[in-house]
């Protein structure tokens, strides 16, 4: 690690203030990316900005039929939370999937999304269900938030406060796990939603994406059946030492049948 | 029966530490003063060095030396050294390309050695580490064995093709005759796959120099702190021998890659020494995966001519091993002298021929890896086996049977070297057979097929050559040191037993075992025993912990050791009890008049050895022995591995379903430190079947499985629950004892009979590690001319 200042807000506002006084300045939420990469001198910030004592920024509550998880909320909790579990089980088995006890114990839906790394679990659970990234300032719809490779539609001090999660009349999600990482190596979030089927892919591409063509087809049939007639572009797809795009297009299509199934009940 | 002796499984007094946070390790350990070395490493894979600017870090705060290959050269810090000579099929001696403790010429692999930076704190060595300039000429890399001998790229300019040996061993006519002979022929071509060792606690070193005695004391996680004290004053220059004492503490975890020399410790002991303050070095997980020594990495063909019975008449193996860009301390023995002279397996072979060709490489040095050659060996043979059965028709244990070398056949004089001592091989597999319950498999594969499910079987018979080694016989083949090993065994005043042994425990338990060892032995209590190891200063001198050898070769000096404790308490007894030397008999921890009961324990003759108020004229007082035990052979554990698999065709995902482990070690000192053995062998193997690779960008040379992100290790979830038996033993003949060794018997069998398990699955043979791609790849393959039928 290089030497930064440490900050430990209270609050949100404070938080912005830091975020807008020291502009090399980073947050830091459960730290399991940024952490590792301060470690390897892969990045100098100047100050961290602690979100771990802001209370507000934590919790799970029904918020008018929708679920709204605290952008500071371990996946731990998501998993154990007994409201996810009756309202939107999808997310406490996609939370539960994420690491390993301590990575679950730490780690943040809030993080994650920020972060936004391509093989990330969470991306395809906020985009999957439409969900709506509530930050300090604004309301940001799923579909425009995600921009790219650790990328979003976050401004540079701008915090996201927490997640809404529309509730979805059935959903899955179901990961193959990259061996090492255990990240996504493919993970398919499946949802029949009042607006509509969405599917939502993560860990195939340089970012998570919804797949339309099945959106169409199980719209028309909402059952596994409904994969085979979809091709999926392996072009478009990551190919590295773990798996090839045909090999990850092939998951994509495994995975999402399994979804559906498991969606299916 | 003597509580928590021999035979008994007594849960490991060192555990009270470990799992009390108490363990001390080379970090934990501070000296005042303390400075930090910090290495910079080469961000090429191959490069030459123009310039290495030192002032460009001068001045940097807390900055106190930057030490390169030059000043190493100008200091007469000597280069690194391959222990055991090779030489090639033509006579010549194998090709030794120059290991720098840090390089001056050329950087030959990501992460090779430049510079070495002190600094007072750790942060301040890094940022100055950071900011050094060093001005490379980039050079074409080669990293892989398919090109290494045609490369452009030559990784030392005096070694034409990249070749270090072709060397050769058994008999090559014989075996054409075989072939030409035979009904059938069958061959494979295959890769064992490159690890990196993953020890969980990286190496560190810390030196300190005490001019005023003018000794180097250096705190290394070693595996044989009297092997690094030996090289690096004979050949490094860092002190004369018997001013370097080398301490090992606590060490977390070895497998090979903590043997070496390796060039940070060298540095670290001569910056001690330059600038006259202790010097701290610790590596972090990303430098241990470029700079420890990786394991494996074997391109092989490999036939076997078999009669119409299936019974094997030849084999013939032809390897390409990869060095990496150095030789390591044993690099040069692993793929030969470990390696083909366990080409016969289990198995009468009358005929085997092995050439093996070592090529450098941009990589990181190869050395030897939990298993060192005999994994690769097992992978051949039982490959082999399974491709003969199918070929031929015959079931996959039958054709093991009907080639085992018989019980009675023992001592069996292999074609390639070995003598084996004794086995019992058909035994093992019958029960790992019938624990496995083999003869419902086909009911399983049915019941799984119907769930979608492809289920497989397979079975690895496994030979290891363990207690390395009989030194002439090792000398002869090119080691550079005799492989004995000693022990020392000091009674105390209050009959306490220190325990001196030149053995290393870094996970294997010897506090426990020797104690176990001592105490049925000397009849004490086990917790009135002390095994004292790892401390060149402290502990006699020995070989260290490697190749399984430290309960079949330390244990046995031990052994000697006691018995010459008894021998002398039978004097000063009979002395004592005023009867003659001969009538007296001791048992349990009592000497004994025969046929009396006039009686002293070994406490009340150790207090007479010290406190000789009577004692025999001709007797020196004190009551301690040391022993060296130098084996008159090898020992060969032998075992049979039976796994189950089920793949989702789908995804081409593998899970075990279950694994059943039968394992011949001899006499078992602790059953439960070998079961834990055993099972944390089979994860390694496992690993390297399933998960594990060391894969280099072909271009760049960089490794890019280099952190855990991107190499698997094994977890827990990813291994079943093992059904781990020990067969009733065939005891070696080698030591008194009894025992075999059995540190890396799970490593070796694990990696067959898990691919043969897939192969058994998925109808067609996958390379390792046999990654769910690659799984789906085969079954993909195999499906095609059924999907066109």
């Amino acid at each position: 690690m290089y030497a930064f200042e440490y900050h430990r807000p209270a609050s949100v506002a404070e938080a912005v203030r830091l975020l807008r006084e020291k502009p090399e300045a980073k947050l830091l939420a459960g730290g399991h990316t940024l952490i590792p990469t301060l470690k390897q001198r892969l990045a100098q910030p100047s100050d961290l900005v602690d979100l771990g004592g802001i209370a507000e920024l934590r919790g799970i509550r029904e918020e008018g039929g929708a679920l709204v998880i605290g952008a500071a909320t371990p996946h731990g909790e998501v998993e154990t939370s007994d409201l996810v579990r009756r309202t939107i089980p999808a997310l406490a088995h996609l939370a539960g999937e994420i690491g390993d006890p301590q990575v679950r114990n730490r780690g943040t839906i809030g993080g994650s999304i920020a972060n936004n790394d391509p093989a990330a679990d969470w991306p395809a659970a906020v985009l999957g269900l439409g969900a709506t990234v509530r930050t300090d300032r604004r309301e940001i719809a799923a579909d425009d938030f995600f921009t790219g490779m650790f990328e979003t539609a976050l401004e540079a001090d701008e915090i996201v406060t927490a997640v809404v999660f529309p509730r979805p009349r059935r959903a899955a999600y179901a990961k193959f796990p990259n061996p090492a990482s255990r990240y996504a190596m493919v993970g398919v979030f499946v949802a029949e939603t009042d607006g509509g089927v969405r599917v939502a892919v993560t860990g195939a591409a340089p970012c998570v994406f919804r797949l339309t063509a099945l959106e169409r087809a199980l719209a028309a049939n909402f059952a596994p059946e409904a994969v085979d007639g979809v091709t999926v572009d392996a072009s478009e797809l990551n190919s590295d030492i773990h798996a090839s795009a045909d090999y990850r297009a092939h998951l994509v299509k495994v995975m999402a049948k399994r979804a559906i199934a498991s969606a299916l009940g | 029966m003597v509580e928590k002796g021999i035979g008994q499984a007594v849960p490991r007094k060192e555990d009270r530490r470990f799992v009390t946070g108490r363990g001390r390790y080379v970090d934990d350990i501070r000296l005042p003063g303390q400075a930090w070395a910090v290495f910079v490493r080469s961000p090429h894979a191959h490069a030459r060095i123009r310039r290495v600017d030192k002032a460009s870090v001068e001045g940097m705060p807390g900055v106190l030396a930057v030490f390169t290959g030059a000043d190493a050269e100008a200091d007469g810090i000597g280069p690194l050294i391959c222990g055991w000579m090779i030489h090639s099929r033509d006579g010549t001696p194998m090709k030794v390309g120059t290991h720098r403790v840090l390089a001056t010429d050329k950087v030959r692999y990501v992460g090779d050695r430049v510079a070495c930076v002190v600094a007072e704190t750790l942060h301040q060595a890094r940022d100055a580490a950071e900011a050094l300039v060093v001005e490379y000429e980039e050079l074409p890399a080669v990293v892989d064995l398919a090109t290494a001998d045609e490369a452009p790229a030559l990784v030392h300019d005096d070694i034409p093709g990249n070749l270090c040996y072709d060397w050769e061993l058994g008999d090559r006519a014989a075996v054409e005759e075989a072939f030409a002979k035979a009904a059938r022929v069958v061959s494979v071509d295959l890769v064992n796959n490159r690890l990196v060792p993953n020890a969980l606690e990286p190496r560190a070193a810390l030196a300190a120099y005490d001019p005023g005695r003018d000794e180097i004391t250096l705190y290394l996680t070693s595996q044989n702190p009297h092997v690094h004290r030996l090289v690096m004053s004979a050949f490094n220059n860092i002190a004369p021998e018997h001013k370097l004492r080398v301490v090992a503490p606590d060490v977390g975890g070895g497998f090979g890659s903590k043997i070496f020399i390796y060039g940070e410790e060298c540095v670290v002991a001569w910056a001690a020494r330059k600038l006259g303050r202790p010097v701290k070095w610790r590596e972090e997980r990303g430098e241990a995966f470029l700079a420890d020594a990786h394991g494996r990495d074997h391109v092989t063909r490999a036939e076997l001519a078999v009669d119409a019975d299936g019974r094997f008449l030849a084999l013939r193996v032809d390897t390409r091993a990869n060095l990496g860009a150095y030789m390591s301390t044993f690099s040069s023995a692993v793929p030969t002298y470990l390696y083909a002279p366990l080409l016969s397996g289990q198995y009468r072979i009358p005929a085997i021929h092995a050439r093996v060709r070592t090529y450098y490489t941009n990589t990181t040095p190869v050395d030897a890896y939990r298993g060192a050659g005999r994994p690769e060996a097992c992978f051949v043979v039982e490959t082999l086996v399974d491709a003969a059965a199918r070929a031929l028709g015959i079931d996959r244990a039958e054709i093991r049977r009907r080639n085992f070398i018989p019980p009675d056949a023992f001592p069996y004089q292999t074609p390639v070297v070995m003598t084996y001592d004794s086995g019992d091989y058909r035994t093992c597999l019958d029960r790992a057979l019938e624990l496995a319950d083999y003869a419902g498999f086909e009911r399983r594969r049915q019941e799984a097929r119907a769930r979608g499910r492809l289920r497989g079987i397979g079975i690895g018979c496994y030979i290891e050559a363990c207690g390395i080694a009989p030194s002439q016989a090792a000398i002869s083949l090119g080691a550079g040191v005799g492989l004995w090993e000693s022990a020392e065994v000091r009674f105390t005043h209050t009959g306490k037993v220190q325990v001196y042994t030149g053995t290393h425990t870094h996970g294997q338990g010897h506090e426990t075992t020797f104690s176990q060892l001592v105490a049925e032995t000397l009849g004490v209590p086990f917790e009135d025993v002390e095994v004292i190891h790892g401390d060149t200063a402290t502990t006699p001198v020995g070989m260290g912990t490697y190749g399984s050898r430290s309960q079949a070769v330390g244990g046995e000096a031990l052994l000697r050791a006691c018995h010459k404790i008894i021998e002398k308490g039978r004097k000063i007894a009979a002395h004592l009890l005023e009867a003659s030397e001969a009538d007296i008999e001791f048992e349990a921890g009592v000497f004994r008049v025969k046929g009396t009961d006039r009686r002293k324990t070994i406490q009340e003759i150790a207090f007479a050895a010290y406190v000789p108020a009577s004692y025999p004229a001709d007797l020196e007082p004190g009551l301690e022995a040391s022993a060296f035990f130098d084996p008159p052979n090898f020992t060969f554990p032998s075992g049979t591995y039976v796994c189950e698999v089920e793949v989702d065709p789908e995804t081409g995902r593998v899970r075990i379903e279950k694994w059943v482990a039968v394992d011949d070690f001899g006499r078992i000192i602790n059953p439960l430190i070998v079961e834990g053995q055993v099972h944390g062998g089979l994860v390694q193997g496992i690993g390297q079947a399933l998960l594990e690779h060391a894969v280099y960008d072909r271009e760049s040379g960089q490794l890019l499985t280099g952190s855990f992100m991107d190499y698997a290790m094994p977890r827990a979830d990813d291994v079943p629950s093992f059904t781990v038996e020990f067969a009733p033993g065939s005891p070696t003949p080698s030591n008194t004892l009894g025992a075999k060794g059995a540190g890396e018997a799970g490593a070796i069998g694990a990696p067959a009979a898990l691919m043969n398990a897939i192969w058994d699955a998925v109808g067609t043979r996958v390379e390792m590690p046999a990654t769910p791609e690659r799984v789906w790849r085969a079954i993909r393959q195999t499906q095609m001319p059924q999907a066109a039928e």
